[in-house]
């Protein structure tokens, strides 16, 4: 979230079931495209290429337990960001998936209720700070579970890297510092 | 209160006294490892903008995932990474031909010892575990911070406890040991958890096999796995690693979240398959009938190394694989390559009709080197077995033990090792 906000809304694009891995999210053969935003191109490309062909700016995706198992590719990671989803709700995520999502500055959301009620073309209403889900087609509100303050912290910077580059600008009091 | 090993190590990396379950703790990364993908991490440390990584000889980079180049596209990212290692002065770096997959390279070229934190941006990176070092997978934007920072975040994992006892039957081995396990416990049983494998069968087992356990316990979610730090495994260490061997164990009273006992005689009474496509799909081999299968892969970071290649060579020995079948071998380091060369293994394998490829991933990423197309089915050593994962999304892969493999591609379907080798029958083999 760049402008800091820990709130999103979006429309759910489709609801997956359990153990959507990362071959699925993202192929193996893709993975030497390292440019993050090229990722975007083969998102789901096997299994449901038509996910991405209807996708808006700030969709939703939820699907049920362990979504993200398997590889440590972040390009899984990489290309729902840059799809343009807004966040993943699900009822457990993987742990490399996880990590790699909030790293990206992508929010994971995790709710067994949300996964299990919410269907596709839902509104949705997430408070991230507030550990709230808001489903506003059916009206109905379910807790997630909280979001780790370290967690937070990365998200609300957009991500590791821009989190680390704060830091160190800051340590190196260099008000504008060159990268290589 | 008694430490897990997982407990014990974090403990110490983190400078604690003592730590506990869900603790969020920020250890010391004592080894940062990557493959190919050391390019993304590349970009994002460049982003970062500190200029140097934090200790470059803390950081192994091993080309495995795409070797040889098979395209323009990782020739270049290849060479990216090679001028970063000069231009950061990176100490142990494998290119292609120099090394192999990483998980091999890493403890067999010395850089693992007991009581190390090791971060890979692999997910197989717990196979570590194997030689008592807390390993485990992170990605690629994560590792720049850990080659910016040396540290890393942790969250201190529950432990489930696996205990084996017992004697594996003819063709039984450590691959269908952890596959009973995934398919008993499921795809996320081990999610954010440490797994610690114990018991005699474990205690007799080689160190290679021992590698296939913490290697696949990925597949159940685990974040580390662990098998003993004992004389078998010191012995493998010794002549490797010149520093001091620390035998760190679990405590005798260090507290589990749940213990799982096998005996792996009655267990496991004939090979373990995963089915299409889930890894936790575990069925006996009988049940499934009849399976033709297309191609047979012998390989990877779960099953390339040398037992697997003998067990594989004992079998097809003075065979040849069945006309509708490719048998493909890959060794999983230069140093296995050389041995299995000069053993004759792999004179065997291919008088039989084996191609063997170089130590690298090789298929099991869905890359290059045995794409399946549509239609087609492969038994395979390798670790995943998802939907589309080893080429089209319309192919299969079975999972199974170096045994299986070598047995099925003989038989031109899935086939029990004793349908080949009849017990009474001596070895074709000749060395």
């Amino acid at each position: 979230m760049p402008d800091g906000s820990m709130k999103l809304r979006g429309r759910v694009r489709v609801v997956l079931g359990d153990n959507i891995d990362t071959d699925i999210i993202y192929p193996g053969r893709y993975l030497n495209i390292t440019d993050r935003e090229k990722t975007a191109e083969h998102l789901f490309e096997l299994a449901y290429p038509e996910i991405r062909a209807g996708l808006q700016a700030g969709d939703f995706i939820v699907a049920g337990k362990n979504f993200g198992c398997g590889s440590s590719r972040e390009q899984a990671a990489a290309a729902l960001k840059f799809s343009g989803v807004g966040a993943v709700i699900a009822a457990s995520f993987a742990r490399i998936f996880f990590r790699n999502a909030i790293n990206l500055g992508l929010a994971a959301v995790v709710s067994t209720e949300a996964a299990a009620a919410y269907s596709a073309g839902d509104e949705i209403e997430i408070d991230l700070v507030a550990g709230q889900i808001h489903n506003l087609t059916q009206g109905r509100t379910f807790t997630s579970a909280p979001l780790d303050p370290r967690a937070a912290e990365l998200l609300a910077a957009g991500g590791l890297v821009p989190y680390l580059k704060h830091k160190y600008m800051q340590q190196r009091r260099n008000p504008c510092p060159t990268t290589a | 209160m008694g430490m897990t090993l997982a407990e014990k190590i974090l403990a110490r990396a983190s400078g604690r006294e003592c730590v506990f379950p869900d603790q969020i703790v920020i250890a010391r990364v004592d080894l940062a490892m990557s493959h190919e993908n050391a390019d993304l991490v590349r970009k994002s440390f460049l982003e970062i903008g500190v200029g140097r990584v934090w200790d470059r000889s803390k950081i192994v980079i091993i080309f495995d995932h795409r070797v040889p180049a098979e395209s323009e596209k990782t020739a270049t990212t290849h060479k990216a990474v090679r001028e970063f290692v000069a231009a950061q002065g990176i100490e142990h770096f494998y290119d292609v031909g120099r090394g192999g997959i990483c998980h091999q390279v890493l403890p067999e070229e010395g850089h693992v010892r007991p009581g190390m934190v090791i971060v890979g941006t692999d997910s197989h990176t717990t196979t570590h575990g194997a030689f008592g070092a807390f390993a485990t997978g992170i990605g690629a934007t994560e590792m720049a911070g850990v080659w910016t920072e040396g540290t890393l975040w942790f969250k201190v994992p529950s432990t489930l406890r696996v205990e084996a006892e017992g004697e594996f039957r003819p063709w039984i081995s450590a691959k269908d040991l952890v596959l009973h396990l995934i398919g008993k416990l499921g795809a996320a049983g081990a999610d954010y958890r440490a797994v610690e494998f114990d018991g005699a069968t474990i205690r007799h087992m080689s160190v290679a096999s021992r590698m296939v356990l913490t290697n696949l316990a990925m597949e159940m979610g685990a974040k580390v796995a662990f098998t003993p730090v004992d004389e078998i495994l010191l012995d493998y260490l010794r002549p490797r690693v010149p520093e001091k061997l620390d035998m760190i164990a679990a405590d005798p009273d260090a507290c589990y979240e749940r213990v799982i006992r096998l005996d792996v005689g009655e267990d496991l009474r004939e090979p373990q398959i995963a089915c299409p496509h889930a890894v936790d799909r575990v069925q006996p081999l009988s049940v499934l009938g009849e399976v033709p299968v297309h191609q047979a892969v012998l390989g990877s970071c779960t099953n390339g190394r040398l037992e697997d290649l003998e067990v594989a060579a004992r079998i097809v020995a003075g065979r040849v694989v069945h006309a509708r079948t490719r048998l493909i071998v890959i060794p999983a380091s230069q140093r296995i390559y050389r041995e299995a060369m000069r053993l004759g293994y792999l004179e065997t394998l291919v008088a039989a009709g084996a191609m063997i490829n170089p130590s690298g991933c090789g298929p099991c990423v869905g890359v290059h080197q045995g794409i399946l197309a549509a239609g087609e089915t492969c038994v395979s050593s390798t670790n995943r077995n998802f939907h589309g994962r080893m080429g089209s999304k319309d192919s299969f892969v079975y999972l199974a033990s170096p045994a299986v493999v070598a047995a099925s591609a003989i038989a031109g379907k899935l086939a029990h090792p004793e349908s080949i080798v009849k017990e009474d029958q001596p070895c074709l083999m000749e060395v």
